[in-house]
């Protein structure tokens, strides 16, 4: 039996049901980005050079290509999320929901630009 | 926009080393984000050959860049060591008062540390940076 009033729901008062789904998606990604964003720093710093030819054969390699998609995926979903949390805090009224789409879409194509970046490498790099 | 107060209601707390971590938190996060946007910048001009490279690289290698690249290194140590305490405290550990503010200290020590072994590396081994 539920203690809320339909006025409550129809309101939009209390919870969405959603709060564990975003909660645990920051902290999954969250242990993910730790091994991930430091395999990203150790391997720039390895790297005999910055210049395409040098960075590009590298991301060809299909474990830096593998580890570098789920590093932008997991990043931009991180992102994605703890912008929102930021945005439900400081913006009000109709303009929050705006916000929080319009970050989304922001954080999507993000995500879809890298991803398509590292594939195109990577399947270059394929005889 | 309600008239009650609404959480961040920062300006009426004395300031203490968990409340300036967890804000650091945010911070260095949202920085990070903004990040986000170069990495996938720098991989897009990877991807579209040697010349959107060279094109890229203008941007990529200014002094204002640098001072970002910087700022990076600084955000990512912080809420690396900053990320894992909150980890930990999810578990339900540590958190009693003395126990969080200890952890908290011991966050902005280790992201200093951090932040030296990596410029430490940059400098020593990394010609191709400067």
């Amino acid at each position: 039996m539920s203690l809320r009033s339909p006025l409550s729901r129809v309101l939009g008062m209390g919870t969405a049901r959603q709060g564990v789904d975003h909660w645990w998606l920051q902290r999954l990604t969250a242990v993910a980005l730790v091994p991930l964003s430091i395999w990203f720093l150790v391997s720039l710093l390895t790297l005999p050079s910055l210049d395409q030819a040098t960075v590009s054969a590298w991301m060809a390699h299909s474990s830096s290509a593998l580890l570098l998609v789920l590093l932008v995926l997991a990043s931009a979903w991180h992102s994605r999320l703890g912008v929102a949390v930021v945005v439900e805090d400081y913006v009000h009224g109709g303009l929050k929901a705006v916000t929080l789409v319009l970050f989304t879409f922001v954080h999507v194509l993000v995500a879809a630009a890298g991803v398509l970046a590292i594939l195109r490498v990577a399947l270059r790099g394929a005889p | 926009m309600p008239t009650r107060p609404l959480s961040p209601h920062l300006q009426v707390y004395k300031l203490t080393y968990t409340m300036v971590t967890s804000g650091l938190h945010r911070i260095t996060g949202l920085g990070l984000s903004a990040g986000l946007l170069l990495l996938v910048y720098w991989l897009m001009a990877v991807a579209g050959g040697a010349r959107s490279f060279a094109r890229a690289t203008v941007i990529l290698s200014s002094p204002l860049a640098r001072v970002v690249y910087a700022g990076l290194v600084v955000a990512f140590c912080y809420h690396l060591s900053a990320g894992i305490r909150h980890l930990i405290s999810d578990t339900g550990r540590g958190l009693e008062r003395a126990q969080s503010r200890a952890s908290a200290k011991a966050t902005i020590a280790v992201s200093i540390v951090l932040v030296l072994v990596i410029g430490y590396c940059l400098w020593v081994g990394g010609a191709h940076f400067r």
